[in-house]
């Protein structure tokens, strides 16, 4: 039996509880919304709030923050599956935050548009009175994320405080808020990066071919593997090469890394990541600013 | 692969962080740059890199140089995921042990070799005994300091069981390991060659959680109502707990109303059968009201509907709870207010003694009774880890502000300590119900006996000839070499039930102790008769599921009320005609006739010898006898 192929009941369990989280994100507030990323864990999430209605249609929006630094693979990408399942979009565009001066774009070789992208987010939260947002965080990317709960409560400012989360007992989910609070809800919580891949393999889900191993045009910085893109400029002492690389996370081309790889296929890369030495977030730039980065940008609203 | 929960609760120094960097370490679980961030800061003086610092969290508690909260972790070996609940030990964190406990199938307590039991290893076991986590694991650590001595692991299992008899938890394993040095984690000892057990991943990879579900009794909470379009309304949620099929009645709660399964919708295609964690949609036959917070469950087989709640409760909120105030309450998709009426009292987590209380503060642990404004649907949290449980919410700052854990309907308590209910595990475990303690299984006595156990039950109007029939069954079995047992509604009434009446009240409280009683006999391998006027169907429904499935034969003794009156044995139509007696069934109190009784006799029609014979028949139909 292949990593691939070994699948059943964990996954099982897991879409079951996933299934469970959304529709009591659904039952419980007035007006959820998804948030679209167009990485995997995202396109897992549509995925399952399908399962999760049907045969009825997903009740609610899909909300994308476009930085306007978006690989254009993944633009595609999400339009087509919005097509193809008739959903909902709303976009949101870190572009016009700048423009309306809510925001000032980071400067430097390093600007990254992650911390903007809170403002565009929270602006476009406020903008249709959503009261929760799910996502498709787990708690296995990152330290600060293993005591995230499944319904986060976030403040008038989008802000978590990770001394102020309430205690999650067994399958029972709070979610009163008062008005003009609103939630998070991540219902992958207890996913890891694997069970993700095993699930899509399973399932037969169709992702965004940066995945998957492909030749690009890349340089390295601080041994991040980056892609050329209009958005990066080289420094001194880099150059271009030819690689074949595959994406692990899908953010923004200015900082989201590489991986060289050979995993053309979603079995291959389910065998990649289950012998893979490097944890999946470690590929982008933004991450190694600081040690507690993540949770310096999580109590800033950031997913 | 499956999944299997499991909690640790430990303080800062006997090595649980380490023993959780030793399974990701020996499982291979650590990325390259995780561990080499982990090089970077440790501080020790020897080689070994500190284990420990791969599960240390947010920033504010590594500067203070605890956990505080419950964190999330995740492993997996080739055929299992674990996922662990990781929560500090200390008193002040009661409540991140308890929800950490909520979830898990196994409690790993870890006891610090060089220390023995202490208070807070007292504290873990009584959290999993209260949450009912099935099983525990007893790592005692740092081994390699105590000279992985035999001597002083045994003792220190001896202290264990000391306290441990006095809780209820089913199945406790004991490891000594060094998580440190890697001894019998992960890996086999070398160090201690008298220890013949497994190593404790080996232990948590063998244990079967699916066996402490309970796939008895169906329980389906309503999270929401899907209706495509006009053809099609669906009820979507996750099965609490038993199985469910199409075809099959069930009874909407709280209406009461009967239909079928029509179908169970996924996107994946219908199912043919529905069980415990499956998040499906339910169709039904007929068109009944069914909402968020309904409850479907079969119609043999419902939890109480009741306002009135027995619930230990822990209290995790800094606000003291207050009697002259509601609460919210959260039990399975239902949400109704909640006053608590009485605090029975408050359980002192470390020497478990009962202390008189009249509210609970930050991490009291205790026992309640609650009044809602709403009936909620339960089951005790012994028999049902679904529906057993609740939240409540404080309404002004929506905090969840107390976990319960539900015992029974407040008038109907059960007693304190090890209790006679059958747990989930035990019933699911094998679906002969066992219960706790009994030095010789009935399976066994059965064996001797050369033949089963059963309960047969014969209910019907007074007159109707219940006595005289189950007196020549049983003559039979006897003279069949068979264990028998009588229990007629006369007799008991002179003694065990000598203080209760005829009110509904009393006659439910009258047949719930037969029930238990037969069980007893039952369990003892005899094939128990009980002549029973037993007027409600409900509470016959609930002696059956007292009992494992085929094992409890309904016998509707049927004849006309007319013909009853007419031979009046004892005289008793008379008086109740005249109102000398009250609630007399069939003159001035209902009988309900059997929905769906084993055996049908008609005493009006036929002679006794073949009403007996009929009876004998089903038993043997049913391999019995």
């Amino acid at each position: 039996m292949t990593i691939a192929s070994d699948t059943s009941k964990h996954l099982d369990w897991l879409e079951s509880e996933a299934i469970h989280v959304i529709r009591e994100a659904e039952a419980q507030f007035d007006n959820p919304v998804l948030m679209f990323s167009g990485g995997k864990d995202s396109l897992t999430m549509i995925h399952l709030a399908r399962k999760a209605f049907y045969p009825g249609t997903v009740p609610f929006p899909i909300l994308h923050v476009d930085t306007g630094h978006n690989f254009p693979e993944t633009i595609d990408f999400r339009d087509n599956l919005m097509e193809e399942h008739d959903l909902d979009l709303i976009v949101g565009h870190v572009e016009d935050t700048i423009e309306s001066g809510r925001a000032k774009e980071e400067q430097g070789p390093d600007a990254s548009r992650n911390k903007l992208q809170i403002v565009t987010l929270l602006d476009t939260i406020e903008e249709h009175g959503f009261d929760v947002a799910l996502g498709g965080a787990r708690r296995d990317e990152e330290k600060a994320r293993a005591k995230e709960r499944f319904f986060s409560h976030r403040d008038r400012f989008g802000n978590w405080d990770p001394k102020n989360q309430r205690p999650e007992l067994w399958n029972l989910y709070n979610g009163r808020s008062k008005k003009g609070e609103h939630f998070r809800a991540f219902p992958l919580s207890n996913w890891t990066e694997l069970d993700v891949w095993q699930y899509i393999y399973q399932e037969d889900l169709e992702i965004p071919s940066l995945y998957l191993a492909h030749e690009r045009t890349m340089f390295e910085r601080d041994g991040v593997l980056l892609p050329k893109s209009p958005y990066n400029e080289l420094r001194e002492e880099e150059e271009y090469v030819e690689k074949m690389v595959r994406f692990r996370t899908i953010g923004d081309m200015t900082c989201t890394g590489a991986v060289e790889s050979q995993a053309t296929t979603v079995e291959r890369v389910i065998e990649e990541v289950a012998t893979t030495q490097q944890a999946e977030r470690s590929a982008r730039a933004d991450d190694q600013r600081a040690e507690a980065a993540m949770e310096d940008r999580k109590r800033e609203g950031y997913f | 692969m499956d999944v299997l929960r499991f909690t640790t609760a430990g303080s800062v120094d006997d090595g649980k962080s380490t023993l959780i960097g030793r399974l990701f370490y020996d499982t291979q679980q650590i990325f390259e740059n995780k561990l080499e961030e982990i090089r970077r800061n440790t501080q020790r003086d020897d080689d070994e890199i500190e284990l420990g610092l791969l599960t240390d969290g947010l920033r504010a508690e590594r500067e203070q140089g605890i956990t505080i909260d419950v964190a999330y972790r995740y492993f997996s070996t080739p055929d299992r995921k674990f996922i662990i609940a990781d929560t500090p030990g200390h008193e002040q964190y009661t409540r991140n042990m308890v929800t950490g406990a909520s979830t898990a199938e196994v409690a790993v307590e870890l006891i610090d070799a060089r220390n023995g039991v202490l208070e807070q290893t007292r504290r873990h076991a009584f959290i999993a005994s209260l949450l009912q986590i099935p099983y525990m694991i007893v790592a005692v650590n740092k081994m390699d300091l105590v000279g992985y001595s035999e001597d002083r692991f045994r003792e220190i299992v001896d202290q264990f069981h000391e306290f441990s008899d006095d809780l209820d938890i089913k199945d406790i394993t004991f490891v000594p390991i060094s998580a440190l040095k890697g001894d019998n984690v992960v890996h086999e000892s070398d160090n201690m060659p008298w220890y013949k057990g497994s190593t404790l991943l080996h232990r948590l990879e063998n244990v079967r959680p699916e066996a402490t579900r309970n796939q008895v009794d169906f329980r389906f909470p309503v999270q929401t109502v899907i209706r495509p379009h006009q053809d099609f309304r669906g009820f979507a949620g996750q099965v609490a707990s038993g199985k469910i099929r199409p075809g099959e009645e069930i009874v909407e709660l709280p209406s009461k109303r009967t239909s079928h399964v029509e179908s169970i919708t996924t996107l994946d295609g219908e199912m043919e059968e529905a069980g415990p964690g499956d998040s499906v949609v339910l169709s039904l036959t007929d068109e009944i009201d069914v909402s968020r917070g309904s409850m479907i469950v079969r119609s043999r087989n419902r939890p109480e509907m009741v306002r009135q709640i027995d619930a230990d409760l822990c209290w995790m909120n800094e606000e003291k709870m207050r009697k002259d105030r509601p609460y919210v309450i959260q039990h399975t998709t239902r949400r109704t207010q909640a006053y608590v009426s009485k605090v029975v009292y408050r359980t002192n987590v470390n020497t478990f003694h009962r202390e008189e209380a009249d509210t609970f503060a930050l991490n009291d642990i205790g026992r309640v009774e609650l009044e809602t404004a709403d009936p909620l649907f339960i089951d005790p949290y012994k028999i049902n880890r679904s529906t057993g449980n609740f939240i409540l919410i404080d309404p002004d700052t929506n905090e969840t502000v107390a976990a319960g854990m539900i015992r029974g309907v407040a008038e109907d308590v059960a007693p304190f300590g090890a209790e006679e209910t059958v747990t989930d595990e035990e019933r699911e475990s094998s679906p002969n119900v066992v219960w706790e303690g009994l030095n010789v299984p009935r399976e066994n006595r059965e064996e001797k006996n050369d033949h089963k156990a059963a309960v047969v039950w014969l209910t019907g109007l007074s007159g109707a000839g219940k006595s005289t029939i189950a007196k020549e069954v049983e003559q039979r079995l006897f003279d069949r070499d068979h264990q028998t047992m009588m229990l007629d509604g006369d007799n008991v009434r002179h003694g065990l039930c000598g203080d209760l009446g005829f009110t509904p009240r009393d006659r439910k409280e009258n047949i719930r102790r037969v029930g238990e009683v037969a069980r007893l006999f039952f369990e003892q391998g005899n094939i128990t008769l009980c002549t029973f006027i037993s007027p409600y169907q409900e509470d016959r429904d609930r002696i059956r599921e007292l009992l494992p499935d085929g094992r409890f034969f309904e016998v509707h003794v049927d004849c006309p009320l007319e013909v009853c009156k007419e031979r009046d044995t004892k005289g008793l139509y008379e008086k109740a005609e005249t109102g000398e007696i009250a609630n007399f069934t069939g003159v001035s109190a209902p009988y309900e006739e059997p929905e769906d009784p084993e055996v049908v006799v008609r005493t009006d029609e036929h002679d006794v010898e073949t009403n007996v014979a009929e009876i004998i028949d089903a038993l043997e139909e049913a391999g019995i006898v």
